[in-house]
């Protein structure tokens, strides 16, 4: 089966770029597109649902809870997760700090003896990896200060791979959190999650999955791939913004303290105590973004209706031309690995042009219609790492076309000459 | 000419090239120094300036950046070493106008004033950019507030 051309469902994609040009938009890995379908779904929702979610009696509140507990199901459903196992999250950032800032009330005894499972002291140790998007490290920096535990971290390779030779020697007996990324925002590197599952679960260890760039590209089912928490987002998958998922096991969400405190989370509150509703409303403080959980609903059916097998291998094609042409390019280096059928990445390819600097060859690019990141990507260790201060990216999504991809490529040919030749006389 | 060739004129590729004051120097006077970075990109400028008297006698810088970056504190020495205090400031008001402008091209008087600088005009069209053009000034006004405290 071959994806169909769903270019159509995306009415931005219609509008002119700069100079009237077509706009050939390749920044689907910062934040993608919405079709029609979740547009109308938000749109509907808000003309003829809106209510308070989650109390009151009347049927606009009945109605507004039965959309948004319906969005929950589906998305949970397209992870392979129970609803009970999804809590929404304001992004996927907000979703790893949660699971962070809850570790870090248990280890200062919030949440009771069955907390206690989480609670770091001195001398344990948290794991990350050098690939990391500033998300899911920095709160795990932050994290260890306040609990006077130890970071240590999984080295990458000079392709963007991590380097598993020493992997029992960095996960081992003092290791309480392993948090590492699913699929590489800047080498579209997809790490092998059992491996490091298997090391984290024999000595006990919590995983923490950054499954921000997976979840759009690939099929996943959390509970196969044995983590304990992942985080993702919806406006990397057709989704709007304001609204992402944390996904926990369920005893471990039953368990984990909450760290953010408000309205509709409690079974009871007295001037001096409170207990906790059962998860996942216990993480859910305060009003929630309810328009745009209808929408993140949506943009899973939307993808789950295009079927993820092919889906899937639609984005693998495009990963194959993307970054079998920029390494043919003279003065373009790809940052990670080549990819191909031995080693799959995710759509997108991030670039070093000898000579040029990302922000100036994205102005180039721009010129031509063609919208492109430019900068570290939120990964400043990893492209230290990689040897270079930033990057261009070019990522893709369900309606890129070989001829967006072709047509980037052109351009990214021509920048070079472009500066070689001094600009405009 | 397109938005794109307005930006990136001849004289500012040069200066990208050439760099005019790279490389931190020692002067006499009493120095100031400052270091920016722009959160978007990574930058990073590090400024030093030497005022003897009310003179500005030598700015030096190292960092890396974007033509645009690169080339703007590159005029931004040709412009500042060897005037005074107060000339120094108009210049710099006069560039963050220029910046402020939209792209519209400076009138005669500030054409004069800026110079090189005033190739700069095309960059106001894209305000993602302007900070890029910047990054080098704003370390000049951080690197002189030093100066002053330096005096105190």
């Amino acid at each position: 089966m071959t994806l169909p051309d769903v270019r159509g469902d995306f009415p931005i994609l219609t509008r002119q770029a700069r100079g009237g040009r077509r706009l050939n938009y390749l920044d689907s890995a910062a934040t993608s597109h919405q079709p029609e379908q979740v547009l109308e779904a938000q749109d509907e929702f808000i003309r003829e649902h809106y209510g308070a979610v989650g109390r009151g009696a009347h049927l606009l509140a009945e109605e507004a809870t039965e959309a948004v507990d319906s969005a929950r199901r589906d998305i949970a459903r397209f992870v392979g997760a129970d609803a009970g196992e999804i809590v929404w999250a304001a992004n996927a950032t907000s979703a790893i700090n949660l699971v962070a800032a809850g570790i870090g009330a248990a280890s200062q005894g919030i949440g009771g003896v069955e907390a206690g499972r989480f609670a770091l002291a001195e001398g344990d140790e948290i794991v990350v990896t050098q690939t990391e998007h500033h998300a899911n490290l920095i709160p795990w920096q932050i994290l260890a200060r306040r609990a006077g535990a130890a970071l240590r971290w999984i080295p990458l390779d000079n392709d963007g791979r991590l380097g598993l030779d020493d992997l029992a020697g960095i996960v081992g007996e003092r290791t309480k959190v392993v948090a590492f990324q699913h699929a590489s925002n800047v080498t579209g590197v997809i790490h092998p999650v059992s491996t490091i599952v298997e090391r984290a679960h024999a000595v006990g260890a919590l995983t923490v999955l950054d499954a921000c760039q997976s979840v759009p590209h690939l099929p996943i089912d959390f509970p196969a791939l044995g983590v304990d928490f992942a985080a993702f987002s919806a406006h990397k998958m057709l989704g709007p913004t304001g609204i992402g998922a944390l996904y926990g096991r369920r005893e471990l969400l039953d368990t984990l303290p909450p760290a953010v405190y408000g309205g509709s989370t409690v079974k009871t509150v007295t001037m001096t105590e409170t207990t906790w509703l059962d998860a996942p409303a216990k993480f859910e403080a305060g009003s929630q973004p309810v328009v745009q959980a209808v929408g993140f609903g949506a943009a899973v059916r939307y993808l789950s209706d295009l079927g993820r097998e092919d889906t899937e291998t639609r984005d693998r094609d495009l990963a194959e031309r993307l970054r079998r042409g920029v390494s043919s390019i003279e003065g373009v280096r790809l940052l990670g690995p080549i990819g191909g059928a031995d080693e799959p990445v995710i759509g997108l390819a991030a670039v070093h042009v000898e000579g040029v600097h990302p922000h100036d060859v994205g102005q180039v690019l721009d010129d031509a219609g063609i919208a492109v990141r430019v900068g570290h990507h939120c990964a400043q260790p990893l492209h230290v790492r990689l040897g270079v201060p930033s990057s261009t990216r070019a990522s893709t999504q369900v309606y890129t076309t070989d001829d967006d991809i072709d047509e980037f490529l052109e351009a990214l040919d021509g920048v070079r000459g472009f500066f070689k030749a001094g600009g405009s006389s | 000419m397109s938005g794109l060739e307005q930006m990136y004129q001849q004289v500012i590729i040069d200066h990208a090239r050439e760099r005019h004051g790279h490389g931190l120097a020692d002067s006499p006077g009493r120095m100031g120094e400052s270091f920016q970075v722009n959160p978007v990109c990574g930058d990073e400028v590090r400024l030093r300036v030497a005022v003897e008297g009310d003179r500005i006698a030598s700015v030096t810088w190292e960092g890396h950046g974007c033509s645009i970056s690169q080339a703007s504190v590159s005029v931004l020495h040709d412009l500042i070493e060897g005037r005074t205090l107060h000339d120094a400031s108009e210049v710099a008001a006069a560039f963050r106008a220029l910046m402020d402008a939209r792209g519209e091209p400076p009138d005669s008087t500030t054409e004069n004033l800026l110079g090189d600088g005033a190739a700069f005009a095309g960059v106001g069209r894209y305000p993602a950019r302007i900070k890029c053009a910047l990054l080098g000034w704003m370390a000049l006004k951080d690197a002189l507030i030093q100066v002053e405290k330096e005096k105190t």
